[in-house]
């Protein structure tokens, strides 16, 4: 039996055993997420970001959204109620850090998509009191009036495909092209860009057809949120073994 | 001195001169290739850095005598400069961290002080204000108790003289870095590990010269047992490497360029960043803090630690729960419920190894009770062990299930981080630097303990009302979202419930701002403890003059 003296006068043994004991826990728990089926199944539908929701996801991450909206809808009554299916793990398997966040003080925008229209996101980026008077979200007006700089688009989808992101080499190429064909619906590439990702929405998101703005870019992403798999379609115990 | 250890001084002089050097033929490079503007801004900081540091380190090798000899005198047993630093940087950055959470706290109770300019929003500061006091403050306190302690405890100076440099001025260059880069919008959103990968490499090179600094501390001990303090600081600094290492891995978008992405995906990315982000708390914020309870209650109250042998299990069992808690911030979640029922069951257990050091701390002053009501200073360090008693116990409930569907999302959690932050490292921390700066600057005793008095009690106000009010706030916003109708419909729109936490968020601010005010007071009451001045004032009793006086 070693006696607690022997650690104590070893600094080597003391660190080399404090690691081991603190390692376990973090072992047990986090490896097995990366071979169970329920944590890297496949759901149909769901597809990398398009270059210009990835640029909005970008902004989103900048301006530290994920600081008051969470992203992820729990399986209870009213939540489901409020906020539409409970979030999947697999809605989040291209989420390069995850957004789902810790703390409402704004709603859930796991399923935010679809639910407002551009004009609406417009108006409330730039004030959102404007619309909801009790609101405490702060304005974001200088989004509009910002062009977007995705000079280093094409760099950015190759980080996201070393990282596991199934970017090919037709979108890297793409990536400015497909970014730009998405605010432009009349212009070249839109079908490309559609057949590369689908159910894209493809329209000028903040009306101010000068530029493509930040604004353009967090609109695409947050109409994109929790639109891609289709429940009428998801089959939940499909998975159940 | 002895030869050996001029020898050393020299080594380590002239290995921390090249690392300085290579530094800041990097920084340049950044610089130049800078991708954005935020890079360059940072790399001219970090050539500055460099620079500033290969000076320093001429001017101390071919300095005059003068400053030679009063190293030599002053400093010859244990190096107290570092320590020093220290006390004043921890002092600046409490300050710092505890007005922006007071302007945050603001800023929910009157959304127009965003101003709506990019780099005033809630989104960019509230990461500025959890990184200013855990990190900055909280990080500083570690460091300069821990060299403190490690020196006094091994009767030893601290190993390599400017490597313990390095580690201060390499650890608070990481905080700018960071700092400057949450408010130009550089971030990895991810709670407590915002700093993108170039801060994290290099707060990496700083922690492993920090670990360095101190195992050679102890390898030079004149005691033959290494004292518990020193177990609680060696597993926050090897845990605190381990966590940060495996959280931060990231691949750059470019190598000269602020952006990154994360390694990990989805849940894989979620329990990994909570695996890291419950054991800040129960490393950094915890286990090191327990380090300084563990040296400063004994050395304050002048008695032995209660129980030894409750120190090596509350040791080991610790470190051994915290590490599976992780999992209690996902719960309800796409994190599978095996996962998430491990992490609650290891929550609650923790609960026993906290309060088992809880007691430990607390019964240390047995048989001198009696200081409670004449030294403010060990008022301040006991009423930190009972907020982390409060805490601790707080925690697990929270951690259960149908408790947390509760919870979870609202500002009852907000409220117990804060019962944590500000009632245990808060506190345990003020009673470390009143204890430290008559110490380090060789004066009699603290400028005013009248001045301790009333930081304890302000600072306490403030707690109590910050944490009834997210309480209350909390618990009524979970209760408003899932509360139904009689027709089956949900009673209250999303807007009403946040409407509703307005007076909540008034009350919260009110206690931070006396917090802050609490923070001022010691900062006075430090710089002139520093100065040498020392107040004419009665010594402190709990019972005042007054209550003596018969009614007529």
């Amino acid at each position: 039996m070693i006696k607690h003296a022997t650690i104590e006068k070893n600094s080597i043994l003391l660190t080399v055993l404090t690691l081991i004991v603190v390692s376990i826990g973090g072992l047990v728990e986090i490896a097995p997420l990366f071979y169970l089926e329920s944590t890297i199944e496949k759901v149909e539908g769901m597809r990398p970001y398009t270059p210009l929701e990835l640029a909005g996801r970008k902004v989103y991450i900048r301006e530290g959204c994920y600081n008051c909206h969470s992203q992820m809808i729990r399986p209870m009554r009213d939540e489901v109620e409020r906020y539409g299916h409970y979030s999947l793990a697999a809605e989040s398997m291209y989420d390069h850090p995850f957004q789902w966040g810790s703390k409402r003080t704004g709603p859930d925008l796991a399923r935010v998509g679809g639910r407002y229209s551009d004009d609406w996101h417009v108006a409330h980026m730039i004030d959102p009191r404007a619309l909801v008077p009790e609101s405490v979200m702060p304005g974001y007006p200088f989004l509009a009036e910002t062009p977007l700089d995705f000079s280093l688009i094409e760099a950015e989808l190759k980080a996201n495909r070393t990282v596991g992101v199934p970017y090919d080499d037709v979108m890297i190429e793409n990536a400015a092209a497909d970014l730009k064909a998405q605010v432009d619906p009349d212009g070249e590439g839109v079908d490309e860009m559609l057949a590369r990702y689908p159910k894209a929405q493809v329209r000028d998101f903040d009306s101010n057809p000068s530029m493509i703005s930040e604004l353009d870019a967090m609109i695409a992403y947050l109409q994109i949120l929790g639109t891609l798999v289709d429940f009428e379609a998801y089959q939940a115990d499909e998975n159940l073994r | 001195m002895t030869d050996g250890h001029t020898r050393a001084v020299a080594g380590t002089t002239y290995g921390t001169g090249a690392l300085l050097v290579l530094g800041a033929i990097l920084g340049l490079f950044l610089v130049a290739g800078a991708t954005d503007s935020v890079m360059s801004f940072h790399g001219v900081l970090f050539v500055a850095f460099c620079v500033l540091g290969v000076y320093w380190l001429i001017a101390r090798q071919f300095g005059g005598e003068k400053d030679a000899g009063r190293a030599a005198t002053e400093d010859a047993r244990y190096n107290d400069g570092v320590v020093r630093a220290g006390v004043i940087a921890s002092t600046f950055w409490g300050v710092v961290g505890f007005t922006v959470g007071l302007v945050i706290a603001l800023q929910l109770a009157f959304p127009v002080l965003n101003l709506d300019l990019p780099w005033t929003t809630f989104g960019r500061l509230r990461p500025l204000h959890t990184s200013a006091v855990v990190f900055a403050f909280g990080g500083n306190v570690l460091i300069a108790t821990s060299f403190h302690v490690v020196q006094r405890t091994c009767r030893a100076r601290l190993a390599g003289d400017s490597a313990s440099w390095f580690v201060f001025w390499g650890y608070n260059l990481f905080i700018v870095i960071a700092a400057s880069g949450y408010v130009l919008g550089v971030t990895q959103a991810k709670e407590y590990a915002e700093p993108e990968w170039y801060a994290d490499l290099w707060l990496t090179v700083v922690w492993v010269v920090y670990l360095l600094v101190f195992l050679a501390t102890l390898w030079k001990r004149k005691e033959p047992h290494i004292y518990v303090a020193n177990w609680f600081y060696l597993a926050f600094i090897v845990t605190v490497a381990m966590l940060h290492i495996v959280n931060g891995l990231a691949v750059p978008v470019s190598w000269t360029g602020t952006a990154s992405y994360s390694l990990f995906a989805g849940v894989q990315s979620a329990l990994t960043q909570w695996w890291y982000g419950h054991n800040a708390v129960g490393f950094f914020l915890t286990a090191g803090f327990l380090g300084i309870m563990y040296y400063f209650i004994p050395k304050q109250a002048e008695r032995p630690v209660y129980s030894y042998r409750l120190s090596i299990v509350h040791f080991w069992t610790l470190i051994f729960l915290y590490i599976w808690a992780g999992p209690h911030h996902l719960h309800y979640t796409a994190l599978p419920d095996w996962a998430q029922t491990l992490g609650m069951t290891f929550s609650i257990m923790l609960w026993m190894p906290s309060w088992g050091g809880m007691i430990n701390g607390l019964m240390t002053l047995s048989g001198a009770w009696d200081k409670l009501r004449t030294d403010p200073v060990i008022r301040m360090l006991v009423i930190s062990v009972a907020f982390y008693g409060m805490s601790t116990f707080e925690g697990p409930v929270m951690s259960i299930k149908a408790v947390n569907s509760l919870s979870h999302y609202t500002d009852w959690t907000i409220g117990h981080v804060h019962s944590g932050a500000l009632g245990w490292v808060g506190f345990v921390s003020f009673g470390a630097i009143y204890f430290l700066t008559p110490v380090l600057w060789h004066r009699q005793r603290l400028y005013s303990l009248k001045l301790v008095n009333l930081h304890f009690w302000v600072a306490t106000i403030g707690i109590l009302l910050y944490i009834t009010a997210m309480w209350v706030s909390g618990i009524l916003q979970g209760l408003m979202w899932r509360a139904y109708d009689s027709l089956g419909f949900l009673e209250y729109s999303f807007v009403e419930t946040v409407e509703a936490m307005h007076p909540f968020y008034v009350i919260r601010a009110a206690g931070g701002a006396l917090f802050v005010v609490g923070g001022l007071i010691m900062a006075y009451n430090v710089w002139r403890t520093i100065r040498g001045d020392l107040r004419d004032e009665a010594p402190v009793s709990s019972q005042p003059s007054l209550a003596a006086t018969p009614a007529e």
